[in-house]
């Protein structure tokens, strides 16, 4: 049974290569349901698998299908690795996936490229699968680089609008900042290992250099950073909210952002022997980002954008988990993530859906009354996301924490902080989504919420202007009137059809309950899935606790304590009122700390006078010296024609004065000789 | 392995690659028989030579064996004889590629284009280029190389100036006069080379490749300056930063058919030159030299991506991103690792695809909106799906994306020049994330958006034109996925070829470079795993 596993990304490639042919010919809602059916078929493969590698010893399996790249000592396969790791994330990444797949089907009805969607999503999932079940590096790298694709196509999808085409195109460039640690980092295990097959250097990883290992460890870590969205190279995912929202919710919260995470996992060997700093700065990195962007996460107004820094502050926590050295917890905290922000994302799309493609918080507003399911489902994602027990997230991510303080109590404080403005800001969403009063029939925006991009827009149209110049993809999500949503006062709101609101159902369960895959209780053994996990780790120098069962409890305890502070204080502010709401969504937190604008505008200031410098360079210089010599012999020969005159006198006189020289030198070579 | 490729005896009856250097010079003399007054037949002609070439070379590939070194197909006629002078043609793992994708392009490049005007001239100056590339690759005779080498010139040199556009006559001179200046040193260095050959034998002389490798008679000096004479010719042709400037003129001006031979064929004259007459005669200058061209050739990569980006013409755009790309082909080569010239060769038949596919669709572009300008093109997804689909594909292909074709070469050169050159490598490496900025870039200004009112009449790929794209893609998929046919018979050429450049090096105690990991030979012996001394080969 487990030899089906080929089948289990063959399906969606199927799908892909059918739709591709004539998904036109299916059409709306036919091309849909191919692409559920095989995303479902996949999964439903996978369960088979799973059962079938219960019986494997040592719970792996192994295979090599036919060789790819034969060259010299060189040689790669097309080799898979299905082992409890894989395994896991196999499960969830198409058990999501088919969610989203179902959800699409209504949530794209009636776009005029509805099969195309499919198309990408399922080649995308394909891709996705080659990523984890590849047996060595450069078909992890393959997966890698194809979700990378379809992530563009899927950004992108709605191309005629210019904002969309630029962020496809700069979450592609950004992951290409990554991809070159990725392919740097496979050259050095090539040349310190002679092979990139994950079961063939994972367990030599202890008798290698530690230089070696840990160049290894920082490329694979830079590749790591720019798919998973990390700082410094996180900003293209909130770009990416451009495309369809169940692309934002399987593309860049369940699935493709978590690969840099597994990367990091699947080598954690590397990781164990490479100099101790390495580690440490995977942790810093990590908790920095989940801080820093839960800060920016607090004054966003696009719904879509609040989850998407949401997004990068949790894969933060996953690297802090990876970083500690308990790297079941970051699968853990992936796969609850997986649900509860892939039903977010889904539950945003049905309120984007039910108010005609608005966006804007700023416009929502008492959403419960017409929206029950959504809005019912968001909140427990909320609730799993804050930590509140008994949901999903509080059991994950206090399982990465409770590893954080023995590492360090300063990443423990760090994580504990961003855990609170996580509470309080989705909370903030919730209020201002489902509740208080209805905001869409007023058009304008008050003038209190208005940032710097809206300063910039009210700055007048010539400064403006130049600043657009500058910068010509400069993000104005900040936009006073956003454009998408003419939602009118005779509108009203609408739940979306089953198909969106069964996947938000089966979400929402799983994002309840998926904590108690792993219970981090010191009672009895229920950490089942550190346990099916532990072969994968064991050459890794996993942490332990040295914690007594009441100081684990404590630290639970704190935990949910924080959550419901977070909640609590989101409750005083955004349904009761009792602060300032201005004061609490400062504008260097809306423009996300100014980072993304500086760097666009570095790039397209500097850096792009830089490169048209070069151009200028290469024309006038290394161009004019070829031209210049053209000229030059042009210009000799002109002159040196001059001695052809057709006098003959001239001739004579040249035929005599050479008879000199020659006799001249006739002579002195007798007379010497 | 011997240090010197012997010709093998075994060969069919038939004289295959003769055949294949002559039928398009057949072709040429047909066309030129029949009057101008019938353009259909000239066309007729010159597709039906084109297609026998593709046939005979595809044949050539089914019965070449695989695992054989050295040349095949061998056959040699005497041309002067008091000069040792043959017309001496043979294939092997590294010529085999080129030979058929030469084959296969040319008559894509006719399906794709048709001239202007003057039918006849066209079509045999394009018949007798491809002639001319087929000899350069088969040569195994310093002067007939040189012979074909200059072949080349005239054909593309006439089609530039009479069928191009706009500053063709500009662009046509500087091609021609660029190039033969650099031919002149090569030359000089192959009469020298001739002359010397047979030092030791009363003072006749050959211009036999293999003889004059195997008399080995130049001494060190003599050799690394005969070298710079071979190299500039190659420098020019390739093009190597600095010497590049010459494409992008002749590509925006020259017609598509011509850009298209040009991009996918003419330039691996260069590195195959490098290749064979580089390595294969000077060994000791190769690796003499090697850290100076490979200085060359990552600056290239990534100085000529930059000016990409910067171009507002679509075909100069891609013919900076040829120079790029032919950058990660001269340092594979001049790695000198067995994995690094894999990947150069790979590098050189996948940019041959890649780049022969994205000009055959700027050939479409242009004939449905007679401009290359980015800045009137825009939302051109919306109109023609197929056309933007075909361009994705490509695109990517060209970008290094795995899966696709331009990935394998690239890589493998890359990896090559890793292990003998690291920080070499590491920098080009950075060159895969400007090639991205600038196909992306640019696909979405042309591309992405709404159309413009020009635009919006923009009628999508005709079936024909499908049929013509159908080739290339499908081998751009195919040698994504599934390199290893082409690899392996690639692969016992440049083992000799290596072994050959260790042999000629074996007094400075030169070793292929390698990892410090184990190889797979010594993996498979069960061998404890420490740094081996022996190179693998």
């Amino acid at each position: 049974m487990v030899s089906l596993v080929w089948l289990i990304p063959a399906l969606p490639l199927v799908g892909f290569l059918v739709l591709l042919c004539c998904g036109k010919r299916l059409g709306d809602p036919w091309a849909g349901w191919l692409a559920t059916l095989m995303c479902g078929g996949a999964f439903v493969t996978a369960l088979v698998v799973f059962a079938g590698l219960l019986n494997q010893p040592e719970h792996t399996y192994e295979h090599t299908y036919f060789t790819w790249i034969p060259a010299g000592a060189f040689h790669v396969d097309m080799n898979v690795l299905l082992d409890p790791m894989s395994m896991a994330m196999v499960l969830f990444i198409t058990g999501v996936g088919s969610m989203i797949h179902l959800y699409s089907v209504g949530y794209m009805h009636g776009d005029a490229k509805y099969e195309k969607f499919f198309v990408y999503l399922n080649l995308f999932i394909a891709a996705m699968l080659v990523l984890v079940l590849g047996g060595n590096l450069l078909l992890t790298f393959l997966g890698w680089e194809g979700v990378g694709a379809c992530s563009y196509f899927l950004i992108s999808f709605w191309f005629e609008k210019p904002a969309n085409a630029s962020a496809g195109k700069k979450a592609f460039i950004t992951n290409r900042v990554g991809d070159w640690g990725f392919m740097v980092g496979m050259f050095f295990v090539f040349f310190t290992f002679g092979t990139l097959n994950y079961a063939e250097f994972l367990p030599e990883a202890h008798s290698a250099a530690q230089t070696a290992l840990t160049i290894i460890a920082v490329m694979l870590f830079i590749g790591a950073i720019g798919k998973s969205a990390q700082i410094p190279l996180y900003l293209w995912l909130p770009d990416a909210m451009a495309g369809p929202t169940p692309v934002s919710a399987m593309v860049h919260a369940a699935t493709m952002v978590t690969a840099g995470v597994y990367l990091m996992c699947r080598i954690n060997p590397v990781l164990a022997f490479s100099a101790s700093w390495v580690p440490t700065t995977i942790a810093w990195v990590g908790v920095i980002t989940a801080l820093v962007a839960a800060t920016m996460a607090t004054a966003q107004m696009d719904i879509k954008k609040a989850l998407a820094y949401s997004t990068v502050s949790q894969l933060g926590y996953m690297f802090l988990a990876v970083g500690v050295g308990a790297y079941w917890a970051a699968i853990f905290h992936m796969i609850t993530h997986a649900f509860f922000k892939a039903l977010m994302f889904l539950g945003s799309g049905s309120v984007i859906h039910g108010m005609d493609e608005e966006q804007d918080m700023r416009r929502m507003g008492n959403l419960k009354k017409y929206m029950p399911i959504t809005s019912a489902t968001f909140i427990v994602g909320w609730l799993a996301i804050a930590g509140v027990p008994p949901f999903s997230g509080f059991f994950s991510k206090d399982e990465i924490l409770t590893y954080a303080l023995a590492n360090n109590p300063a990443l423990y404080v760090v994580g504990l902080v961003a855990a609170f403005l996580t509470a309080y800001y989705m909370g903030r969403v919730v209020y201002r989504t489902f509740y208080g009063e209805e905001k869409w029939p007023v058009v304008p925006v008050p003038e209190h919420d208005q940032t710097l991009a809206q300063a910039l827009a009210g700055a007048g149209d010539d400064e403006r202007a130049a600043a657009l110049a500058l910068v010509p993809d400069l993000d104005l999500s900040f936009d006073p009137e956003p454009t998408h949503g003419h939602f009118g006062a005779e509108h009203h709101p609408h739940e979306s059809p089953w198909t969106m609101t069964v996947p938000l159902i089966v979400l929402a369960f799983f994002a309840a309950v998926a904590g108690f895959i792993n219970l981090p209780l010191p009672v009895g053994q229920l950490q089942f899935l550190e346990h099916w996990l532990e072969p994968v780790f064991a050459g890794g120098h996993p942490a332990e606790l040295t914690y007594s069962s009441s100081e684990i409890l404590g630290l639970l305890a704190l935990g949910a304590l924080v959550a419901i502070a977070g909640c609590g204080l989101s409750y005083l502010v955004w349904h009761r009122s009792r602060s300032n709401q201005r004061s609490l969504q400062p504008a260097f937190f809306g423009n996300a700390w100014y980072y993304d604008i500086m760097v666009t505008r570095f790039m397209g200031g500097p850096g792009r006078a830089a490169f048209a410098a070069q151009a200028w360079f290469d024309r006038t210089v290394i161009d004019g010296i070829v031209n210049g010599v053209g000229v030059a012999t042009v210009e000799a020969a002109a002159w040196s024609r001059r001695s052809q005159s057709g006098y003959v006198r001239r001739y004579a006189l040249g035929i005599a004065l050479g008879s000199v020289v020659l006799l001249g030198f006739l002579v002195t070579k007798v007379v010497s000789g | 392995m011997s240090a010197v490729v012997l010709a093998s005896e075994s060969t069919v009856s038939f004289p295959l690659l003769p055949a294949i250097v002559l039928m398009p010079v057949v072709g040429a003399f047909v066309i030129a028989l029949i009057p101008r007054s019938r353009p259909d037949l000239v066309r007729l002609t010159a597709i039906v030579s084109a297609i026998g070439t593709a046939a005979l070379a595809i044949y050539m590939l089914c019965i070449f064996e695989p695992d054989n070194a050295s040349f095949q197909f061998v056959s040699q006629a005497t041309w002067i004889q008091s000069l040792d002078i043959k017309f001496y043609l043979g294939v092997d793992g590294i010529s085999l590629f080129l030979v058929v994708l030469t084959a296969v392009l040319f008559p894509l490049a006719l399906f794709a284009a048709k001239p202007t005007h003057d039918d006849k001239g066209y079509y045999a100056w394009i018949t007798l280029l491809e002639a001319g590339c087929m000899g350069v690759f088969l040569a195994l005779d310093l002067f007939l190389f040189f012979i074909m080498f200059e072949l080349t010139i005239v054909p593309l040199y006439m089609l530039i100036g009479q069928w191009g556009h706009g500053r063709r006559v500009y662009a046509a001179n500087k091609f021609f006069l660029y190039t033969l200046l650099g031919s002149v040193f090569m030359l000089i260095a192959i009469v020298v080379l001739a002359v010397n050959a047979h030092a030791g034998d009363a003072g006749s002389i050959s211009f036999d490749l293999q003889k004059v490798v195997a008399s080995q008679a130049v001494d060190k000096g003599l050799a690394r300056w005969l070298f710079l004479g071979f190299a500039v010719a190659f420098a020019v042709k390739t093009p190597l930063f600095p010497f590049h400037t010459w494409l992008p003129d002749a590509h925006t001006e020259a017609p598509t058919a011509g850009s298209i031979d040009l991009a996918a064929v003419v330039l691996k004259l260069g590195t195959y030159g490098f290749l064979r007459y580089g390595l294969y005669l000077f060994p000791e200058a190769s690796i003499y030299f090697a850290p100076f061209i490979l200085t060359l050739g990552v600056i290239g990569i990534i100085y000529a991506a930059v000016v990409a980006a910067m171009q507002k013409n679509l075909k100069r755009l891609v013919a900076y991103s040829s120079v790029s790309h032919m950058g990660f082909a001269v340092i594979g080569l001049f790695s000198l690792t067995t994995i690094g010239i894999e990947g150069s060769v790979m590098v050189m038949i996948n940019h041959g695809i890649a780049t022969g596919a994205l000009f055959i669709l700027l050939g479409y572009l242009y004939k449905r909106r007679h401009t290359y300008e980015i800045a009137e093109l825009s939302g051109l997804q919306k109109v023609a799906p197929w056309f933007a689909g075909a361009f994705t594909l490509v695109m990517l292909a060209s970008i290094g994306l795995p899966g696709l074709n331009g990935f394998v070469g690239e890589f493998l050169s890359l990896l090559g020049t890793f292990i003998a050159y690291r920080w070499w490598a590491i920098v080009a490496a950075t060159g895969v994330i400007i090639a991205a900025l600038y196909l992306l870039w640019a696909y979405q200004r042309v591309f992405h958006g709404e159309p413009s009112e020009d635009n919006k009449r923009f009628p999508d790929l005709s079936t024909a034109e499908r049929l013509v794209l159908v080739p290339l893609i499908a081998l751009i998929v195919f040698l994504g996925v599934y390199p290893k046919p082409v690899l392996d018979r690639i692969e016992p050429s440049v083992k000799a070829l290596v072994a050959h450049v260790e042999e000629a090096n074996k007094d400075q105690g030169w070793h292929e470079p390698h990892g410090e990991g184990p190889t797979p030979e010594s993996r498979n012996a069960e061998q404890p795993a420490s740094p081996s001394t022996e190179a693998p080969r």
